[in-house]
C-alpha cells in the first residue's frame, strides 16, 4: 500500500540519485528564526543551510510557514508593520535580518518569483529592464543584450522577441510568469526565490518552468516553494519539510523521499496526512 | 417577435420564457428608462441653453469667444475675459491639487502609521463637506489678506525691475484675484482627487507592490512607476472630477476672484471674473434680451469646456492604453 503510493515520487526522481554525497558549500544560513504575525507566531526557530548552486525545496501543508519563512529571506515581511522576525539570516555570512544595508540593495540581490504571475503595466522590455535600470545604468546596446540575456534564460525569447514593445500583460499566464522569472534574474541575483511559481499554471507550462529551473542552477542558488511533491522530487537537491512552524527534516530531495528520518515526513510525503 | 413556427412549437408555450421573463424584462425597461432619461436631460439643457443663448449667438457669433469687452449698457458682450478667468483659475488650481493630492494618498496608501490612516483619510473627505461659501468667506476674509501680506509684497519687493516677474505680482495688496481664487479652488478639488487616488492606489494588488519591492525598488519607485501607471484610469477619472469642480465652481470664486471684467493687468493679484461668477453676479439683473442672451452664451460656453475636457481625458487615456507597451 505504502509503496504503491510512493511509486509516482520514485519514478519522478533523478536517475543518478545514490548515496549520500558531501554538504555543498552554503549560500544562506538560518538561525534561530523565530517570525510573528502580530501575537501569532507563524515560524519557531528554525536551523537551516541552503546549500550554493543547488535548488532547496521546501514542502509541507498548507499553513505550515514555508512561505512565510521565503519570505523572510528578502525581508518583504517588512512592509506589513505588524510583521517581525527575530533571528538571524546569514547570506554569505552577513546577517540580512540587521545589516546596515538599504533594504532596497538587499532585495536586489535576491530575486523573487511569486505564485501568481506580476506583470508590470509596462512593455515586455520594460519589465525585464525594470529592476536593471533601478541599479544599473547601461547603455541602449547593453540593455537590450541583457534583456535579451534574461529572456533566453527565461525561455522565452523566441516567444516574444517579435513583440518587445507589447504590454506585459498580453502574454499568456505560462508566458507570464516566464516573463516574472525574466525579470528576476535580469538583476543577475544570487538568489532566486521561488513561491509556488506553478501553481497557476498548466501542464506545459510547468514542465518548462521546471526545465528552466534545472538549467538556472548552473549559476543560481534558487529555493522553491511548492505544494506539489512531484515537483519538489523533479527539480530539487535538498528538501525541508515544514509542519506548524517547525521545521521538522532538512536533507537531500532523495534522501528525504526515499528514507525520510522522521516519521511525520514519511506519513505526509506518502500522503497520509496533508 | 417573429417566431417560426414548426409543428413541434405547438407543444410548448408559444412564449416559453415570458412568463418567468416578465419582471427581468420589466426591470431591464425601468433600467433602460433611466438611462435614457439621463441622455434627455443632458439634451433638454443643451437645447434650452442654445435657445436661450440664441439672440447673442445670432448677434455676435463666435467672435464673443474671443470678444473682451462686457458692456451692459451699450449691449456689447464679449466673453473672453471669463473665458480666461475660468480656465487660468482652474489650471492654477489643478497645478496645486494635483501634486498635493497624489502626496497626500502615497502619505496614506504606503507611509503613514496605522493608527494615522484612518482619522487622517477622514479629515481629508471632510473637506469635501465644508460649503463653498464657507471656502469663499474664508478666502475673502482670512487667506486673501494673509496672502497678499506674506506672499505678495515681499516677493513685489523682490521681483521689483524684473521684466516678467513684476507685472505678474503687480496690484495693490487686498488679496483678491486670479491665484487667490485658484488656492482656493484647489484646496476645495484636493479632497476628490486625493480620495480617488487613495482608493485607486489601495486596490493595486499587494503581489504587484511587492514584485517591484523584490527586484530592489523602493516606495517611491513602486509608486511612481508601478503603482501610478496601474492606476491611471482611476487617477485622470479623479483629476477630472476635480477639474470639472473647479471650473464649475462659483460661490468660493466669487468672493475672491475681484469681478471685474478686465485682462488689462497680467497680474495674478488683480480682479478679474469666471463665467460662473458673472454668471451669479449678473444672472438676476440682467434684462431680457442681449444681456441675459449674453450671459446663457457664457453657459454654454462653460458647458462645452466642460464637455470638451471629458472628451480629451478619453483620448488621454486611449493613447496612454496604446502606449503601455511603449514607453522606452
Amino acid at each position: 500500500m505504502d509503496a504503491a503510493m510512493n511509486l509516482p515520487i520514485l519514478a519522478a526522481l533523478p536517475p543518478n540519485a545514490s548515496g549520500a554525497a558531501p554538504f555543498p558549500p552554503v549560500k544562506m544560513s538560518v538561525r534561530d528564526l523565530d517570525f510573528f504575525y502580530g501575537e501569532f507566531q507563524a515560524l519557531k526557530k528554525i536551523n537551516l543551510d541552503i546549500p550554493e548552486r543547488r535548488v532547496t525545496a521546501f514542502i509541507g501543508p498548507s499553513g505550515c510557514g514555508k512561505s512565510t519563512l521565503l519570505r523572510t529571506f528578502n525581508r518583504m515581511f517588512e512592509l506589513y508593520p505588524e510583521q517581525r522576525a527575530e533571528g538571524s539570516i546569514l547570506l554569505d555570512g552577513e546577517d540580512l535580518l540587521t545589516a546596515k544595508q538599504d533594504v532596497a540593495l538587499i532585495r536586489a540581490r535576491i530575486g523573487m518569483v511569486f505564485q501568481k504571475p506580476t506583470p508590470f503595466p509596462m512593455s515586455i522590455f520594460d519589465n525585464v529592464a525594470f529592476g536593471v535600470r533601478l541599479f544599473e545604468s547601461l547603455s541602449t546596446i547593453e540593455m537590450e543584450e541583457r534583456v535579451e540575456w534574461a529572456l533566453s534564460k527565461a525561455a522565452l525569447w523566441d516567444e516574444v522577441k517579435d513583440k518587445l514593445s507589447q504590454g506585459g500583460a498580453s502574454l499568456s499566464g505560462g508566458q507570464q510568469q516566464r516573463l516574472c522569472i525574466a525579470r528576476g534574474i535580469a538583476i543577475r541575483p544570487e538568489l532566486l526565490l521561488l513561491d509556488e511559481p506553478c501553481s497557476a499554471l498548466d501542464p506545459i507550462s510547468t514542465a518548462r518552468i521546471e526545465e528552466l529551473i534545472a538549467e538556472l542552477k548552473k549559476d543560481y542558488t534558487l529555493i522553491i516553494v511548492t505544494h506539489n511533491m512531484q515537483q519538489a522530487a523533479r527539480v530539487s537537491d535538498y528538501t525541508a519539510y515544514m509542519y506548524l512552524g517547525e521545521l521538522i527534516e532538512f536533507g537531500e530531495t532523495e534522501q528525504m523521499f526515499l528514507k525520510p528520518a522522521r516519521r511525520e515526513t514519511e506519513d505526509y510525503i506518502t500522503g497520509r496526512f496533508g | 417577435m417573429s417566431h417560426p413556427a414548426p409543428s413541434d412549437d405547438s407543444m410548448r408555450p408559444v412564449h416559453p420564457a415570458l412568463s418567468s421573463a416578465l419582471p427581468d424584462r420589466l426591470f431591464a425597461w425601468a433600467s433602460r428608462g433611466a438611462a435614457l432619461f439621463t441622455l434627455a436631460l443632458f439634451l433638454g439643457i443643451l437645447v434650452s441653453l442654445v435657445l436661450g443663448a440664441w439672440p447673442a449667438v445670432q448677434r455676435f457669433g463666435a467672435g464673443f469667444l474671443i470678444h473682451d469687452n462686457w458692456d451692459p449698457v451699450r449691449e456689447d458682450f464679449g466673453g473672453w475675459v471669463m473665458i480666461c478667468g475660468t480656465l487660468a483659475t482652474s489650471a492654477i488650481a489643478l497645478m496645486i491639487a494635483v501634486p498635493v493630492s497624489f502626496g497626500i494618498a502615497l502619505f496614506l496608501t504606503e507611509l503613514s502609521p496605522v493608527w494615522l490612516k484612518r482619522p487622517l483619510g477622514t479629515a481629508i473627505e471632510l473637506l469635501a463637506a465644508v460649503p463653498s461659501i464657507v471656502y469663499g468667506m474664508w478666502g475673502l476674509m482670512v487667506f486673501g489678506p494673509v496672502l497678499a501680506r506674506y506672499a505678495q509684497q515681499p516677493l513685489q519687493s523682490l521681483v521689483r525691475g524684473v521684466p516678467l516677474l513684476e507685472p505678474l505680482l503687480a496690484g495693490p495688496p487686498v488679496g483678491i484675484g486670479i491665484l487667490p481664487a485658484g488656492i482656493i479652488l484647489s484646496i476645495m478639488i484636493i479632497p476628490f482627487i486625493a480620495s480617488v487616488m487613495r482608493d485607486v492606489f489601495e486596490i493595486t494588488p499587494p503581489l504587484l507592490k511587492e514584485s517591484a519591492h523584490g527586484l530592489g525598488a523602493t516606495t517611491w519607485e513602486v509608486v511612481w512607476r508601478i503603482v501610478l501607471p496601474y492606476t491611471k484610469t482611476g487617477v485622470l477619472g479623479g483629476i477630472m472630477l476635480g477639474l470639472g469642480r473647479a471650473l464649475g465652481e462659483t460661490m468660493a470664486v466669487t468672493f475672491v476672484v475681484g469681478n471685474s471684467n478686465q485682462l488689462a493687468s497680467l497680474s495674478l493679484f488683480a480682479p478679474a471674473n469666471t463665467i460662473t461668477s458673472v454668471l451669479a453676479n449678473e444672472f438676476a439683473e440682467a434684462a431680457p434680451g442681449l444681456h441675459q442672451a449674453s450671459l446663457i452664451y457664457l453657459g454654454l460656453v462653460l458647458f462645452l469646456i466642460t464637455f470638451t475636457v471629458l472628451i480629451f481625458s478619453r483620448l488621454l487615456l486611449m493613447r496612454l492604453r496604446k502606449n503601455e507597451g511603449r514607453s522606452a
